[in-house]
């Protein structure tokens, strides 16, 4: 009954700015997840996560089979790589990928005559394992954020000894535009959902879980509540629909109402965030032992004829499926992730990975792809109210523009911004204020009196 | 397999609120055109040749910038459209024309392309116009003339069309002529400072009384500020804060003793105060980009009008505190920056 009662209340949010733009999910929100046909070449970049590339386990013109692994991890921070696909290593060679630079990566010429059944599986009861041997059951699976950061997911499990996770938040806020594929998770793999945060509260020892939803997804809320015991220690809570609520310090400030100590990790305060997506990946993937070789991605946008949540295999080149979606004519421009923090590809053979919850696409001409004049700084000040970190990017902006890289962040506390862009949506003068700060920031780490 | 295909790179945020600074400049404008009609109303195509003679100024003013610093056109933000028309409606309705052409060329000149044109403006540009021609003309900016004359809008002041470069015509026989009762050329404020008359608070909020061509009607001014502030294009922090800064100081002074001193009230609705608050002290570009900012920088202004005008040598005073307030404004925002998030909750560290 508490449970219901919350839904009426209205919904925690954080302390400052963001903002609302139109959401443009209803066109995939109520599309159930699908399968596509497999792309006749799957490439698999060995750098798909934070941390150290994988290490290929293969050679060119050897067999392999869906979800064998193909790579090994090189490292605490790394995961392995397994097959997404049944048939034959074509090359491991360099590959364009959506960071720009072309990085090396593991090609397979899939196999159009094999079933693609899964044949690497070792069911195990993963409950009855000791911590240590889940973190590496994580690793083994190569499980990353799904939400986008992609940041391995065992390192997050093994908090130090002198910093325990107690409280452990799911995010499912889902506050890109466009995208639908955790919404689609939450709906369709609850139970998976459910498994996986049971699992990784058994391996931190963490007393409660609270699954934070946006509340334009009441549906989802409702799902996964009709599935929690009322006073168990996993929780559902609705948050206020708005962008950026899905990032790691707005969803921590909104449930928890503490803020994350400048520099600091949600560790510090005894917190792990984990994002649906991976959680359902892995309640799904470690009893089978099994590992991460495709993912729910949301393909929409205004070129997109047929936009939907699709289950795609990890290494699907970019093109391939908006040829499905019936895309690949009208395509100017590709973003993987969501329109505001996602990252055009120079290349359609940009293969999907780990970390792409979305494709958006436009076509030339929408209106969104006009060109804008850029204005002066007016001062404004609607940069300064929606700034979620509280930041002012409007002087921050001025500095930037006179190259003060250094006083960005020594008096402007440049290294909070974690580019959600809100600053440079709302700014009338059409200031790309969130590629300022990207630059002051990449030059700000080669200058090492400025480093933080 | 897809090389070849092209595709456009751009960076993120790839959506864009559609609002730009010319859509902001374009509203202000029009919440300015009620306020400017009335002038026109209340006084004739005296005003109406003042607007159109400062926006056109102030324009050519701006074109002629533009070009020499080989920027483009900049009309197109229409900025300098409100420089015009709020110069016009800060000088006295019979204002010599080509006084008011010499007003509009120094605030587009001295108060905006000095510095580099729109937003590096230090001060809000129609305000160093006027305070130009305060200085030049202390005389003409002085001369009020009666609201509602008979055949304002037929005949000009004579003060109007004063050849350039010449004393303005002398108006106080024009003035007799009209035959109003009571008419004796002083503003409310100035009948307040020196007389110790007052003018009632309707009079002053519905309009109808002496000043400078946009002084008059308070509750259009408000309305106009109400929308800008409800479209979100003016900061509602500044107007507050000039209003609360102004009853901050003449509130314990009035009940003290209020034969002397004025009613806040009487200080909210009478001369430029209205105007200023809302349409020149919230000046984006001259105005901390602070939130607590913006309110200190209101506070600023609404207490050194009332303090000039209560104990300077003038009757009026919001354009030398809005003057100097904007020069105060960078200090202003570096003192109030915004608390970082994660900053003062260090110490935190239970979940």
């Amino acid at each position: 009954m508490m449970r219901l009662l919350n839904l009426f209340r209205r919904h925690k949010t954080f302390s400052h700015g963001g903002i609302h733009p139109l959401e443009y999910k209803e066109r995939t929100a109520g599309l159930a997840i699908r399968r596509l046909p497999f792309a006749p070449r799957i490439v698999v970049p060995l750098a798909q996560h934070k941390g150290a590339p994988a290490v290929p386990l293969v050679t060119v013109g050897q067999q392999v089979v869906r979800g064998e692994p193909i790579a090994g991890a090189d490292g605490h921070v790394s995961v392995p790589m397994h097959a997404p696909a049944t048939g034959r290593i074509a090359a491991i060679d360099l590959w364009p990928t959506a960071e720009g630079p072309k990085a090396p990566a593991i090609v397979i010429e899939v196999s159009q005559a094999a079933n693609q059944a899964v044949l690497y599986d070792e069911p195990v009861d993963i409950l009855a394992l000791s911590r240590e041997e889940i973190v590496q059951a994580v690793k083994d699976a190569g499980l990353v954020g799904l939400g986008g950061a992609a940041f391995p997911s065992h390192v997050k499990l093994a908090a130090p000894p002198d910093k325990p996770i107690r409280t452990l938040l799911i995010n499912g806020c889902e506050c890109e535009p466009y995208l639908t594929c955790d919404h689609r998770v939450m709906l369709e793999k609850t139970e998976a959902l459910l498994h996986g945060i049971r699992i990784v509260m058994h391996a931190t020892g963490a007393e409660r879980a609270l699954i934070g939803v946006e509340d334009n997804k009441m549906d989802a809320v409702r799902a996964i509540a009709d599935k929690l015991a009322d006073d168990g220690p996993i929780s559902v809570h609705a948050v206020e629909a708005k962008y950026p609520q899905g990032a790691e310090k707005m969803l921590i400030e909104s449930l928890l109402g503490e803020q994350i100590p400048e520099g600091g990790l949600p560790l510090d305060l005894g917190v792990a965030v984990y994002n649906v997506g991976t959680l359902a990946q892995m309640g799904e993937l470690l009893p089978l032992g099994r590992g991460l070789i495709e993912r729910v991605v949301t393909v929409s946008g205004p070129a997109v004829v047929h936009p939907g949540n699709y289950l795609v295999p990890i290494g699907t080149p970019v093109g391939f499926l908006l040829q499905q979606v019936g895309a690949d004519a009208a395509a100017n421009e590709v973003i993987l992730g969501g329109p505001m923090m996602g990252m055009t590809v120079a290349s359609l053979d940009v293969p999907v990975t780990k970390g792409v919850s979305g494709i958006v696409v436009y076509a030339a001409g929408d209106a969104d792809q006009q060109p804008r004049t850029v204005y002066p700084c007016i001062k404004c000040s609607r940069c300064v109210e929606v700034c979620p970190m509280h930041l002012n990017p409007s002087m921050l902006g001025q500095l930037a523009q006179k190259r003060e890289y250094g006083r960005m962040e020594q008096e402007h506390h440049l290294s909070q911004c974690f580019e959600c862009g809100c600053c440079a949506y709302v700014c009338p003068s059409n200031i790309p204020l969130t590629q300022y700060f990207r630059i002051a920031k990449a030059i700000n780490r080669e200058t090492p009196a400025v480093a933080v | 397999m897809f090389r070849g295909k092209p595709v456009e790179i751009r960076t993120a945020p790839h959506l864009k609120r559609p609002q730009g600074v010319d859509e902001i400049m374009r509203n202000v404008v029009y919440a300015l055109l009620p306020i400017a009609g009335f002038s026109v109303w209340q006084f004739g195509i005296s005003s109406l040749a003042l607007i159109v003679t400062t926006t056109l100024v102030a324009m050519l003013t701006e074109r002629l910038f533009s070009h020499l610093s080989g920027r483009g056109n900049t009309l197109k933000d229409w900025s300098v459209v409100i420089t015009g028309i709020l110069l016009a409606l800060t000088l006295p309705p019979g204002f010599p024309l080509w006084m008011a052409a010499v007003a509009a060329f120094v605030a587009v000149a001295l108060g905006k392309a000095l510095f580099g044109g729109l937003g590096y403006n230090v001060m809000n540009p129609a305000l160093v116009g006027r305070a130009f021609v305060q200085a030049a003309f202390p005389v003409a900016i002085t001369t009020w003339t009666p609201a509602f004359a008979p055949g304002r809008f037929t005949e000009f002041v004579p003060s109007t069309l004063t050849l350039p470069f010449m004393k303005p015509n002398p108006v106080g026989e024009w003035i007799v002529g009209l035959n109003i009762d009571g008419f004796t050329g002083a503003t409310p404020l100035a009948m307040q400072k020196f007389q110790h008359i007052f003018v009632s608070t309707t009079d002053l909020f519905l309009g109808g009384v002496v000043g400078s061509s946009g002084e008059a009607p308070a509750l259009l001014i408000l309305l106009g500020g109400l929308y800008l502030a409800a479209r979100r294009m003016l900061d509602w922090r500044i107007p507050v804060g000039v209003f609360a800064g102004a009853a901050a100081v003449v509130l314990p002074l009035w009940l003290y003793d209020s034969f002397t001193y004025p009613s806040p009230l009487f200080v909210w609705f009478s001369g430029g105060l209205m105007l200023g608050a809302w349409f020149m002290a919230s000046d984006m570009i001259a105005s901390p980009v602070t939130p607590l900012g913006a309110f200190v920088y209101g506070a600023l202004i609404g207490v050194l009008t009332v303090v000039i005008r209560l104990f300077g040598g003038l009757s009026e005073g919001v354009m030398y505190a809005i003057l100097l307030a904007n020069a105060a404004s960078p200090l202003i925002a570096s003192i109030t920056q915004p608390r970082v998030y994660g900053q003062a909750r260090r110490q935190g560290g239970r979940a």
